[in-house]
């Protein structure tokens, strides 16, 4: 549409941030807006429309988490300790979206420092899953995920370190894909656990999220984990997704962990209902075992919390962020800055991370973790001689009331059982609206699909996705906002 | 290897973190709950396994050693604290960063 000119660039975003407007006092999605920066931007995208040097996103109106430094943007990370810090620059992801001529419509909410699964960490409150107000959105990239379900943006970009772009388009309804390591620069992305951190886009379909691939992947000489590949186009395969049977010779895994006690009995109904679609559009079914896959949550709150604490070090009140108000000495000084800065989630990953690096408990603990990573990525080499993507639930329940498990860091961290495992191989990994389930109270709440793919594999998972996408609505299915207008 | 309120206390110094008695008392517990979740890899025989600690197999990349940026002080120390103690200055002077004396 805006390639014929039926709408403009600066008519699009206006129509978005109008909705903003509208629906944000309550949802809460984005964290910073700057109307006046992301109309000039669009003004921009229209001058290059107009002028035939307009690329694929050129003029559309994304939403970035508020991960990622741009410049001149308040850039939190959801928390206190960077409530006042606007970015002195721009990150890798940011410049590859301003160089695609895409427009920013604002900084998304997130869990504080992308640590929890359903964005109550947030020191900027919680974001409401727009499916059912009183539940939350996932986590941790919430506010991109509920921007992207309320059509509050035209796709948006999250981090994924645990499961944070998968888990909440499962709770959301919508396509996310974290890629392989390295293929996406964390430059300007503010580090969590750095060997497992990776942006990714998060979008109605795969054909959207194949074109943000294209602007997002690539070489960067400033991120030392960047891998250096030739460019892929991700849209390639898509066109060939038409036609009866377009998954002929397609070997889909389906690891028995995924299926056994914990996963709700509903999610289980719509996942293999949809493997069951995946055959009739040719595809065949391999059990396969995943058999150190249970062990990934007790080895990511080792690796994670370890990476966290020494990443998290930087913020001591000297030089940017949170310094306390009142202090005696420099000891003083961080201590408090640190104390007040942080939130409770974030200081019991430092803890954590903190106890398992120290002295006497190393190999008990770090070291066992990485034997055990190794396992588990192990496991994954031996399916894929087996299949050629690896499906199951992203989640194991739908979205859960707000509140529900804030007080209980052990069942909340279970909300990645299915996702975790990809991140400690570095494997890529997807989620996709499959239909949906019933709550007890009545409401109908959408359920994810996973797609685990091998390494660099993305563009073949994307096909796989685009061509259920031909044939099911289920990432067209929009939630009904105006059954909340009295709820602001 | 059941924490205690010491070791608790330890940690969160050794993490920068002032605690005071009521929060380490919750975080007792809640670390507790954790550790407990992380015993389970205690289960698993991991001799002679490589530890993973990346996953790809890729060496450290070295550059040319030549200067690639520009001085950015000024763009920097715009996002300093304010200093605090009783002064809400910026903790800048002469593009330095102000803390507590830590030398007599």
């Amino acid at each position: 549409m805006l390639a014929s000119k039926e709408i403009s660039s600066v008519e699009l975003t206006q129509m978005f941030l109008n909705r903003i407007a509208q629906y944000n006092p309550v949802i809460n999605a984005y964290i910073a807006l700057d109307s006046d920066k992301t109309l000039a931007q669009a003004s921009a995208a229209d001058v290059r429309i107009a002028n035939g040097t307009a690329e694929p996103l050129t003029g559309i109106p994304f939403a970035q988490k508020d991960i990622f430094c741009a410049k001149g943007w308040q850039t939190t990370c959801g928390s206190k300790m960077l409530a006042d810090f606007i970015a002195p620059y721009d990150a890798h992801v940011i410049t590859q979206f301003d160089t695609a001529g895409a427009v920013n419509l604002g900084k998304t909410n997130m869990d504080e420092f992308a640590m929890g699964s359903s964005n109550e960490t947030s020191y900027f409150g919680g974001v409401k899953n727009p499916w059912d107000f009183d539940r939350v959105p996932g986590g941790s990239s919430g506010g991109s995920a509920a921007a992207v379900a309320a059509r509050l943006c035209a796709a948006a970009t999250g981090t994924d370190t645990g499961g944070s772009i998968r888990q909440p388009a499962s709770l959301c309804g919508f396509t996310g894909l974290k890629p392989t390591y390295g293929l996406v620069s964390r430059y300007g992305m503010i580090a969590f656990a750095s060997s497992l951190d990776q942006a990714g886009p998060m979008a109605k379909s795969a054909e959207d999220c194949a074109l943000m691939m294209n602007v997002m992947t690539g070489f960067d000489e400033r991120d030392s984990t960047s891998l250096n590949r030739p460019k892929e186009d991700y849209t390639r395969g898509l066109n060939n997704m038409q036609g009866e049977q377009p998954l002929k010779g397609l070997r889909i895994g389906l690891p028995k962990e995924y299926f056994a006690d914990g996963l709700d009995a509903n999610v289980a109904k719509v996942v293999q209902e949809a493997i069951a679609e995946y055959r009739k559009l040719g595809a065949e079914t391999v059990n396969i075992s995943l058999p150190n896959s249970q062990l990934s949550i007790p080895v990511y709150y080792v690796l994670a919390p370890a990476e966290a604490s020494s990443n998290l070090s930087r913020y001591d009140g000297v030089r940017y962020g949170h310094r306390a108000a009142e202090y005696d000495d420099l000891m003083d000084m961080y201590m408090k800055s640190r104390a007040e800065g942080f939130g409770a989630e974030v200081k019991r990953r430092i803890l954590i991370g903190t106890y398992v690096l120290s002295a006497g408990y190393y190999d008990a603990y770090y070291l066992k973790a990485q034997q055990i990573r190794r396992l588990i990525a192990d496991d994954f080499t031996q399916a894929f001689k087996q299949c050629d993507v690896i499906m199951g639930p992203t989640a194991p329940s739908t979205a859960f009331k707000a509140g529900e498990k804030a007080d209980d860091p052990v069942a909340m961290y279970l909300q990645d059982v299915y996702t975790i495992a990809t991140n400690l191989a570095g494997l890529p990994g997807m989620s996709i609206p499959a239909g949906f389930s019933p709550s007890a109270d009545g409401k109908s709440l959408p359920v994810g699909l996973q797609l685990m793919g091998n390494y660099f594999d993305e563009a073949r998972m994307l096909d796989v996705a685009h061509a259920y996408q031909q044939v099911t609505d289920w990432h067209t299915r929009t939630p009904d906002l105006t059954a909340f207008e009295g709820n602001k | 290897m059941a924490l205690n309120i010491t070791d608790i206390k330890r940690i969160a110094h050794l993490a920068r973190l002032e605690i005071s008695e009521q929060e380490a008392n919750q975080t007792l517990t809640k670390l507790t709950g954790i550790l407990g979740l992380i015993e389970q890899m205690q289960a698993v025989d991991t001799t002679g396994i490589t530890p993973m600690s990346h996953s790809q197999d890729v060496v450290q990349r070295l550059r040319e050693d030549i200067v690639t940026k520009t001085n950015q002080r000024e763009e920097f120390q715009a996002n300093a604290p304010v200093l605090g103690n009783g002064s809400t200055e910026k903790a800048t002077d002469n593009g330095l960063y102000l803390v507590p004396k830590v030398i007599e």
